[in-house]
């Protein structure tokens, strides 16, 4: 039975942080159509900007937003210097569609190696704010400690500010027609140009949160080649997939069945195949219901 | 204040699409360019809005420079362009439909405003606020394309085929709603129809598209009296 709760609540944690993964890729997959490889290194930058805050005022509560701030300014940049020229100058012929994936990719060594130059490739620490000890419940020790309890309530808040973002302003209105129909909104007086930038800000901030959050509650340890926030990006594109590309919401669940079913993978079969069965998700999901698990129609609503 | 075209050339490619044209709509005028299939109709309305790039000529609204500006600058300075095939976002209501015509105001008082006029003109758009806009019916989304298009408080609007694909019953609706439009809110209008006589017959002045170039201009009258240009346009 607490073993069934510990399960559910690790999976429910992991989740939630793949869930600001996926959610980064859906934003940015929604205002310009690229699936971008460079979110972990993106994530990974914008951490270690988290950690310089660290060690100048010693506060990860500090760090995190600065972070999230970090993510925003270099996602920024990268819309406006490159994926912008990009997509003008390759915007014909077979490579239209591979040309700013490939480039994602690129800058994702790119993002790594200038960490490596600044940082150096040894493993740097990021101290956990609170306490990863889990609760106990009489004699059990729960698998939720202070810590995890935060990042489940600090995913919940940022995804309730996006969505009230999305649904109740006119920003919001703004990002949603733009990815819908560009050439309308053009046409109906929307700066489509900067409503992407916006786009992949949003994107680039969740993204920060999604490294200083998992980091705090992975290894604690940041490097260059960190494994953690490879299988973050890869986690957190599966989740996307699994919730159809297109829609937060999708994105949220589908980071949440992800984060659960891997934890139950963990705990009643093996750590071995958890990478496995996470690809074999994908591939079922992609072989059942390519456009994702929930409907169309209502998946492009949020 | 008038729409002045003047030497427009646009070329698709190694294809010269609009060779040449000049012509001026009035204030408040509403001007039929009618033509053809593949007469560059459409391709001058787009290259006025901003979408396609000219290959040489001027075209003016006002003080307003119609080349080289990107359409969401345009809309800033009254040119408003509905693009062919019902132009409105499926996934948004009708209501966010509307609205995306006055987000660049960034006024919300203002844009409930528009919105009242816009629903007192269009009562069906009012009874369908928050279905999605692909839930309505053809003529109910040429109504939301026209109605967003207004949100922008146009003094210009170049109108691309709003009758496409609607029954005849609803397309005179249309074209009375446009009529409306150029007389009660003084908006000057170029409609590009493949429906040329209907266009015609709402209109003040004809402008007759061939293969790129100017066929015949005139008074909306003299041209559906005119021999020549109903055997080649309208059809009988």
């Amino acid at each position: 039975m607490i073993q069934l709760l510990n399960t559910l609540l690790i999976g429910i944690t992991a989740g939630s942080i793949y869930s600001l993964m996926a959610i980064a890729m859906v934003l940015v997959w929604r205002s310009t159509r690229v699936v971008n490889f460079a979110q972990a290194g993106m994530a990974l930058l914008s951490t270690y900007f988290g950690y310089e805050v660290i060690q100048l005022t010693h506060s990860y509560w500090i760090a995190l937003p600065v972070a999230m701030l970090a993510g925003a300014v270099v996602a920024s940049a990268i819309e406006l210097i490159i994926m912008r020229l990009l997509l003008k100058h390759s915007s014909q012929g077979a490579i239209a569609s591979i040309a700013p994936i490939i480039a994602t990719l690129g800058l994702l060594g790119l993002i790594k190696s200038v960490i490596g130059y600044f940082w150096g490739n040894q493993d740097l620490s990021l101290e956990s704010p609170l306490s990863n000890v889990g609760f106990t419940l009489g004699s059990d020790t729960l698998a939720i400690s202070p810590l995890k309890l935060f990042i489940i309530i600090a995913v919940a808040f940022l995804v309730l500010t996006l969505s009230f973002i999305f649904q109740k302003t006119n920003l919001g209105l703004a990002l949603r027609a733009s990815a819908y129909s560009p050439e309308i909104s053009r046409l109906a007086g929307i700066k489509v140009d900067l409503v992407r930038t916006i786009g992949w800000a949003l994107a680039g901030a969740a993204g920060g949160a999604a490294g200083m959050l998992q980091t705090a509650n992975g290894t604690g340890t940041l490097s260059p080649d960190s494994l953690e926030f490879s299988l973050l990006l890869a986690f957190g594109f599966i989740a996307a997939v699994i919730g159809g590309l297109d829609s937060l919401v999708g994105a949220v669940i589908g980071a949440l069945v992800l984060g659960l079913v891997l934890a139950f993978v963990l705990t009643y079969i093996g750590g071995s195949l958890v990478f496995i069965t996470a690809f074999v998700l994908l591939l079922v999901i992609l072989l059942i219901r390519p456009g994702g698990i929930i409907s169309q129609k209502a998946g492009r609503r949020a | 204040m008038s729409l002045i075209i003047e030497n427009l050339t646009v070329d698709h490619g190694a294809i010269r699409a609009i060779n040449d044209v000049s012509f001026t709509v009035k204030k408040g005028e509403l001007a039929a360019l009618i033509g053809a299939n593949g007469a560059g109709k459409t391709t001058l309305l787009r290259t006025l809005s901003g979408l396609n790039k000219p290959t040489h000529g001027k075209a003016t609204w006002s003080a307003t420079n119609l080349l080289h500006s990107k359409p969401e600058m345009l809309v800033r300075h009254g040119v408003s362009h509905v693009s062919e095939g019902k132009s409105v976002i499926p996934e948004l209501t009708v209501e966010e439909n509307l609205e995306i015509g006055a987000l660049w105001r960034s006024n919300k008082k203002e844009m409930q405003q528009s919105k009242k006029t816009i629903l007192d003109l269009f009562p069906r758009l009012g009874e369908r606020l928050e279905q999605r806009a692909d839930t309505l019916s053809g003529g109910e989304r040429q109504m939301l394309a026209l109605g967003r298009s207004l949100m922008s408080k146009p003094e210009l609007l170049l109108l691309d085929e709003p009758s496409l694909g609607l029954a005849p019953l609803v397309v005179e609706q249309i074209f009375q709603s446009i009529r409306e439009l150029t007389k009660s809110m003084g908006i000057t209008i170029l409609l590009v129809e493949q429906n040329a006589m209907g266009a015609l017959k709402i209109a003040d002045v004809g402008i007759v598209l061939n293969l790129g170039t100017i066929a015949v201009t005139g008074a909306a009258e003299s041209l559906i009296a005119d021999p020549a240009v109903r055997a080649a346009y309208l059809g009988y």
